[in-house]
């Protein structure tokens, strides 16, 4: 945008759950990755299942380079049902699945996580 | 058409001459195979998985030595020295109750996001060195990930017990341990220091079974031991 010309920021994307819902696991990881190689931040209404993030992890690391892409940082809270909670035993009755949660993703060479905590996440984002 | 009708013609001979036989040699493949799932199972292989330089490998040589006399991998300040997953098979581990287990240990790269060689100068590398170790760790990775996926059937999680519980654990692993119901054992390791706190890693996981142990020194391992058996056997 024209007026955004010369100023130096950082871009943030916020993808919905609805828009997420319309792609593969494929589509939603070349998605991100290309946005955060681009400097972007993406933060995920609702995250990836644990196995895409573990995809995600592992195209990543095909990806670093010497002198270029360093890889990401990405950061959600952890779930009720891993990490404490009562309900935990009545979700593992009735067999539900971990709930990925909001999520931040962006180059590990601009985003820092400051503070973690089970329902809070702290992130310093510099720009390029 | 042709082609067709022979192909039905063949059907029926095999139908009408050999089906008892074929029901006899049916029959003989899955009594085998029954008797080799029983008599021939295979060991679990049981994944040691945690953030670089939480002492994975120091734990995992400590297991394998305690049961076998022999090593899985070298250990070193340097992150990311444990580049290649290195599995030891057939450890038999007897634990105080009585119980007996017989498991390969695999001991997997730290679990990351981000990887720059520059990191490694710091200790000392030149930048060549630095590259490769960086490339090897890359790779080590993506191995990890993969071993998790498909191949692992237990895991020992191991965490820092000096280090915050929150910033440290992958939220990702938790997820894929529990989404492929896998059993685990968290290690809270390093108990050895003078800042360990094993206990706010046990408050973080009430939901998981938290061992404090120190893989250098080998105190509380004989507690892991018996976790082990109860919790894999």
């Amino acid at each position: 945008m024209a007026m955004l010309q010369g100023v130096q920021g950082v871009q943030i994307d916020l993808i919905s759950e609805d828009r997420m819902a319309r792609l593969t696991s494929m589509e939603k990881i070349r998605l991100i990755l290309d946005d955060v190689k681009e400097g972007n931040i993406v933060v995920l209404e609702k995250g990836l299942a644990p196995e895409e993030a573990s995809k995600l992890i592992e195209l990543t690391m095909m990806e670093i380079k010497p002198d270029g892409f360093t890889g990401i940082e990405m950061e959600t809270y952890p779930d009720q049902e891993s990490m404490g909670g009562f309900s935990s035993f009545f979700t593992r009755l009735i067999g539900r699945k971990a709930r990925s949660r909001l999520t931040v993703i962006g180059p590990a060479n601009q985003l820092k996580m400051i503070k973690k905590e089970k329902d809070l996440i702290s992130a310093w984002v510099s720009s390029r | 058409m042709h082609l067709g009708q022979k192909y039905r013609i063949y059907l029926k001979g095999v139908q009408d001459g050999s089906s008892r036989m074929s029901f006899l040699i049916r029959a003989r493949k899955k009594i085998s195979r029954f008797l080799k799932f029983f008599l021939k199972k295979k060991s679990a292989r049981i994944g040691i998985y945690g953030p670089p330089n939480a002492g994975k490998t120091t734990l995992a040589n400590r297991i394998v030595r305690d049961w076998t006399g022999d090593a899985v991998g070298p250990v070193s300040e340097i992150p990311h020295e444990t580049r290649r997953a290195r599995r030891k098979e057939n450890i038999t581990i007897n634990g105080a109750n009585g119980s007996t287990i017989t498991i390969d240990i695999v001991d997997t790269p730290g679990v990351t996001t981000k990887i720059d060689y520059r990191e490694f100068l710091e200790y000392g590398l030149d930048k060549e060195e630095a590259i490769v170790r960086a490339r090897e760790a890359t790779e080590g990775v993506a191995e990890a990930m993969h071993w998790l996926r498909e191949d692992i059937d237990g895991v020992i999680y191991v965490l820092d017990s000096t280090l915050d519980p929150f910033m440290q654990v992958n939220i990702m692993m938790i997820g894929i341990i529990e989404s492929r119901k896998l059993p685990v054992i968290i290690v809270a390791n390093k108990i050895d220091l003078p800042d360990a706190a094993p206990a706010r890693l046990k408050s973080a996981f009430p939901q998981h079974p938290v061992v404090p142990v120190s893989g250098l020194e080998g105190k509380n391992v004989e507690n892991l031991y018996e976790q082990m058996t109860d919790y894999f056997g």
